[in-house]
């Protein structure tokens, strides 16, 4: 097997040296993104009217209240339970001033097990994931989320509900300039995602439909 | 792959696509709601323009250096864990697919969408072996259910309307009820696939870029069937084509940006995933193991040309399709190859032979829309026209030969060639052509084959009493 795995590698490297290589071409002017940039004061309602527009909904808080915000969306939704990641800053807030189990009060579940462990449940008893972001892009609308240990992968993902915190100071211009400025390239994490909505297709007739697979509904909890 | 089987022929199934009119009203449909949307991305013709340069350059320079960038994709990829393997073939690149799944006795398989794993015919190939790859996309999986191919590389049932989708959904679908509310069909989908990403072994996915610089995996998708294909099984399986590498991180963002407008109009999908490595040390969820398939076939013969070879520049975005005045009447179906569209048909005759699939090269009005339209600036006019070239006059020996060049010649062609040339170039002849064709211009029967193709629709043409050369000369022009 390795011997025919390392034939396939060497006759495929082999046959591209061996071809003439494309002329090179000019070289790549990324001015075009540069000067892509917003006054500080339109990049939140830009990155918020993009996001809107693909059915993402938004809450505006500030650094004392969000986590009420979050408790009060959840009753005013009747969403039960809420999964998160207790270990961050964020987890830690929202595990301080979490309502402790009055009849009707939504619960707080920790994200701290492998999958493996708590599947089930996370498919099927779920009804909304909490995240932080690393920022978010004006230009297309978009959250960046780095998931980690402390925040794993799924918690945007299976529960049909996703409630993500951003602040509005880590808003970036464009993907782009959140790469740069955040040197991604000499620090990427095993996933790093982009979320600009809910879930959605549009594979029958061109007609879009929400909630596919992923959830059916982004809430961005904004921090101004 | 090609001798055994006979070559498909495209002007059958085209005129069969022809005459159905519910096919051709949902692509005309379809086609325009995508040419509109993608015109309103690109409004602002400095941009288009700026940005169009940028990709170009971005996948010149990914061509330039491209064995050097495989290999510094493989480093990369290996320190983060992600195991590479290079498959010259499509029967190599299914035979480590299924060594992978065998090592992990999976037989429950979740795919999102992956046009290499098409041109693999992987899913025929996984079921011949008792496993059951499931494909998640919402179009791959309505289509799958109707053992179809893709019609479109971006929309796959796109040739389907909801009452077509509604009928097969109550067939295939024991607990559907039958329904034509697109977020009700939506649902069934949802409900049947949740199961099947909640059961898999191991799932299966395409690659849109993959960086060098740092070995990451990026997959475009609206849907989140691709994240739960890569996240929730255990194992991953990437397949990309050898070309879908580019250099630097920093180059993912222009590319991604020009795909997303071109493919269906949206300034950035609902999910961008970028993987960089299976499930790290302390964490909760994602893939024990991520294996990064490198696919050849064929392409490295392209390479070998440097016309040709900016046919690898190509992001898959599907505009020029969507732009393609024969793809909006024919349909996807009628090319019957992976690709269809003005990128099929430069792509597939150079992987299949210019001599098997010489007819797709002629299913072109060399409008030039696809080239206009190309995000990264890829000349497909003049490459279908290079190609016919080839087809006809190419020698099939050499390096940077094209497949069976040479072999698309056909014997009533060359001989009206001949003839016309003749006339062209012996003036005596070309005057007794004239004098015959003007004398005798009422002789013409409409019943003529060839002519009769014309005459059916149309009412026949007859040509002057006398040939220009003549009323030239009674009008005193002095003959040079």
């Amino acid at each position: 097997m390795s011997d025919r795995v390392g034939t396939a590698r060497a006759t495929i490297l082999g046959r591209l040296r061996a071809a003439r290589p494309p002329a090179t071409s000019p070289p790549s002017d990324f001015d075009v993104l540069a000067r892509r940039v917003f006054p500080p004061g339109e990049r939140y309602p830009r990155l918020r009217r993009k996001m809107e527009t693909v059915h993402a909904e938004f809450v505006e808080t500030t650094e004392a209240e969000w986590p009420s915000a979050v408790i009060e969306f959840l009753r005013a939704e009747r969403l039960g339970t809420l999964l998160y990641g207790p270990s961050t800053p964020a987890g830690r807030r929202l595990a301080q001033v979490w309502p402790s189990g009055a009849e009707g009060d939504p619960r707080l579940v920790p994200y701290d097990r492998p999958v493996e462990t708590m599947k089930a449940d996370l498919f099927d008893r779920m009804d909304a994931g909490f995240t932080t972001t690393r920022g978010g892009i004006a230009d297309t609308g978009g959250l960046i989320l780095w998931p980690s240990p402390e925040e794993p992968r799924l918690l945007s993902l299976v529960p049909p509900v996703h409630i993500a915190l951003l602040r509005e100071a880590e808003i970036y211009d464009t993907f782009w300039q959140a790469v740069r400025v955040q040197k991604w390239a000499s620090a990427m994490p095993p996933n790093a995602l982009l979320i600009s909505g809910p879930s959605k297709t549009a594979d029958i007739e061109q007609t879009l439909s929400y909630g596919v697979h992923g959830p059916n509904r982004l809430l961005v909890i904004v921090v101004r | 792959m090609s001798a055994e089987t006979p070559a498909p022929e495209f002007r059958p199934a085209a005129s069969r696509a022809l005459r159905d009119p519910e096919l051709r009203a949902n692509f005309r449909r379809a086609m325009d709601g995508l040419i509109l949307k993608r015109g309103e991305q690109f409004a602002d013709p400095v941009e288009w323009n700026d940005l169009r340069n940028l990709g170009a350059a971005i996948r010149g320079r990914t061509l330039a250096k491209l064995p050097e960038l495989l290999e510094r994709l493989e480093a990369a990829c290996t320190r983060n864990g992600i195991r590479v393997h290079w498959a010259r073939d499509a029967e190599e690149g299914n035979a480590i697919v299924l060594g992978i799944l065998r090592e992990h006795g999976a037989t429950r398989v979740v795919k999102s969408k992956s046009m290499v794993s098409e041109e693999m015919h992987l899913n025929e190939y996984l079921e011949e072996q008792g496993i059951d790859p499931l494909e998640s996309d919402l179009g791959e999986y309505i289509i799958q259910l109707d053992h179809e191919t893709p019609s479109h590389i971006i929309a796959p049932a796109i040739h389907m309307n909801r009452r077509q989708i509604a009928r097969l959904f109550g067939k295939k679908i024991r607990e559907a009820r039958y329904t034509e509310d697109i977020d009700e069909l939506t649902a069934i989908a949802r409900r049947v696939l949740r199961k099947k990403f909640f059961e898999a072994d191991a799932g299966i996915s395409g690659v849109n870029f993959a960086v060098a610089e740092t070995g990451t995996l990026c997959l475009v998708e609206n849907e989140g069937n691709g994240r739960m294909s890569t996240h929730v099984p255990s194992v991953h399986i990437a397949l990309m084509g050898l070309e879908k590498v580019v250099e630097n991180l920093e180059d993912v963002p222009p590319l991604y940006s020009l795909l997303t407008r071109s493919a269906t109009g949206q300034p950035i999908t609902t999910y961008f995933n970028m993987i960089s490595g299976p499930r790290g040390a302390e964490e909760k969820d994602g893939p024990a193991e991520v294996h990064l398939v490198i696919l050849d076939n064929g392409r490295s013969r392209i390479f070998e040309d440097e016309a040709l070879a900016q046919t690898l520049k190509c992001i898959r975005c599907g505009a020029c399709m969507n732009h393609c005045p024969v793809y909006t009447r024919v349909g996807g179906h009628a090319y019957q190859s992976v690709y269809p569209g003005p990128i099929g048909k430069i792509l597939t005759p150079q992987m299949e032979g210019v001599g098997r699939r010489h007819d797709l090269l002629e299913a072109s009005s060399l409008c030039g829309a696809c080239g206009e339209v190309c995000p990264v600036g890829i000349r497909i006019p003049e490459l279908i026209v290079r190609l016919r070239r080839e087809a006809i006059e190419g020698r099939p020996d050499g390096p940077g030969s094209v497949a069976e060049a040479g072999r698309g010649r056909h014997a009533l062609e060359s001989a009206a060639w001949t003839i016309w040339e003749a006339a062209l170039t012996d003036s005596g002849l070309y005057r007794a052509l004239g004098f015959a064709a003007t004398r005798l211009r009422r002789l013409l029967p409409p019943w003529l084959p060839v002519l009769s193709r014309w005459t059916s629709v149309r009412s026949t043409p007859v040509p002057g009493r006398r040939t220009l050369h003549e009323l030239a000369r009674e009008a005193g022009v002095p003959d040079e």
